[in-house]
């Protein structure tokens, strides 16, 4: 059975990890390499990096980033923020990157998805959809949810497939930054109705968010980062809690059974 | 000298990061000649089925690589790198492989969802200690592994197949025949395991 993945997300500016971490026994907290392998040890499934940096000048950094962590990270690992276009996603896939992730851009030119997958596969073509709950529905926006765009979620989640996107990264603008729990509805009501992968973000807080937006919800994958950055709860206890409830994840304990074998 | 065959597409630097990992060079690239001369040779896949078996078919590296099979030089499938020894595939039509081994590549049924992404379980077909394949040295049956892939592989020999996989059928998920490994998985990203599985190929060539 293919087990649902627990994917850390790493926000970083001008080539740095941002937002408060808390590990006492890194050297350098706000280096995403150290933290990538990190997480790596403890079993993450991907890591998603998440891309703010303001500056254009200041872009190529990423790619930079991104190369240093394909020679040291041995997991899947997708770059997202900011892509425009083709030659982003060529530069970043090229040095490393195992997935891009594009969100307004798709919005403004869907066929970047269809031109993007073609070119480099679909499965290293990820679309990011941020919704917000309007009446009876959620609409999508861009530009980090300043902008509405008038698109009903199921119009574009399944637009988004037909135009070969590998997969959907939803992420509910409601819920992002609660931690009261992910938008189980939203998550469920996509994923019922693509038959594309769904990575669920927004609002985990605990343990019990990501069992309920991975039973309840559907989700193939769930993305969270406070609540691992700031060590309120580690991946292997989140997953051991999973596992436990019956979810198919791929546990911790394999690494002990391994070395005793193996010595 | 190993060779990572380069046809175009496909994450090879994630192959290439991953033999440095564990103490191997490798050499990246598309010259007939220098796949001729290599001593072990790794087909990596990302991509589409019919433009890399075109790709090798015009810059004829195809029969270096079946040469290379047939001289008993190690040599190691990753993912579409695996699928192109076969007859044929299914992917966006009917296209033929390398032939190497007789079977065809079909796409998951439309009651699972595509592509398989993420990490699965690997069973070992066979249920004991011996005849173990050398790239699975160390690595338990029932381990996960990275996969990404909407295509599987249907193998007219079953005593080829090493490991399989279920996901709404049961696929091989790894193949052995002498010199010849092929993994539908990444190793290359499937953390400790997978690297152990470069190591352990590494130490064929």
């Amino acid at each position: 059975m293919l087990t649902k993945r627990i994917i850390p997300c790493l926000d970083i500016k001008e080539g740095r990890v941002v937002k408060g971490i808390k590990f006492v026994n890194l050297i350098d907290a706000g280096d995403p390499i150290e933290l990538a392998s990190f997480y790596e040890k403890e079993e993450a499934d991907e890591l998603v990096f998440l891309d703010i940096t303001a500056s254009w000048e200041k872009r190529n950094i990423i790619i930079e980033l991104a190369g240093k962590t394909a020679e040291k990270v041995f997991i899947p690992f997708t770059i997202g923020g900011g892509i425009r276009n083709l030659e982003d996603i060529y530069y970043l896939l090229r040095v490393g990157a195992d997935k891009v992730s594009i969100n307004t851009a798709a919005v403004l030119n869907p066929f970047l998805i269809q031109e993007a997958s073609l070119k480099f596969g679909s499965s290293t073509i990820v679309v990011a959809i941020d919704a917000v709950k309007i009446d009876f529905d959620w609409e999508v926006v861009i530009n980090g949810g300043r902008t509405r765009t008038g698109l009903r979620i199921l119009d574009w989640a399944k637009r988004v497939e037909r135009l070969g996107a590998g997969e959907i990264l939803l992420t509910s603008m409601d819920k992002d930054g609660t931690k009261e729990g992910y938008d189980i509805k939203l998550t469920k009501i996509v994923s019922e109705n693509v038959n594309i992968p769904i990575i669920a973000s927004g609002g985990a807080g605990k343990p019990e968010h990501l069992y309920e937006v991975l039973v309840e919800g559907k989700a193939d994958a769930a993305l969270a980062a406070s609540i691992f950055h700031k060590k309120e709860y580690s991946i292997p206890k989140v997953k051991e809690f999973l596992g436990k409830r019956g979810v198919e994840i791929r546990l911790a304990k394999e690494k002990v059974k391994d070395e005793k074998n193996n010595g | 000298m190993m060779v990572i065959v380069d046809y175009g597409m496909g994450n090879l630097k994630s192959v290439q990061n991953a033999f440095v990992k564990v103490g191997y060079k490798t050499v990246i690239t598309d010259d007939p000649n220098l796949i001729k001369k290599a001593g072990a040779i790794v087909l990596p896949g990302v991509g589409a089925f019919r433009d890399a078996i075109k790709f090798l078919k015009d810059k004829k590296i195809d029969k270096e690589l079946i040469d290379a099979i047939k001289a008993g030089k190690p040599f190691l499938g990753i993912c579409l790198g695996m699928q192109l020894l076969f007859t044929f595939s299914e992917e966006g039509g009917l296209f033929d492989g390398l032939n190497i081994i007789p079977g065809r590549v079909k796409r998951f049924p439309a009651s699972v969802k595509c592509p398989h992404l993420g990490w699965d379980k690997i069973k070992f077909t066979h249920n004991s200690n011996y005849n173990i394949n050398p790239i699975f040295k160390g690595v338990l049956d029932g381990s996960y592994f990275y996969f990404v892939h909407s295509y599987y592989c249907e193998v007219n020999n079953p005593k080829i197949i090493y490991s399989t996989t279920d996901y709404g059928l049961v696929f091989p998920s790894s193949i052995w025949k002498g010199n010849l490994f092929g993994v539908q998985f990444h190793p290359e990203k499937s953390s400790k395991q997978g690297l152990r599985i470069l190591k352990n190929f590494g130490e064929l060539s």
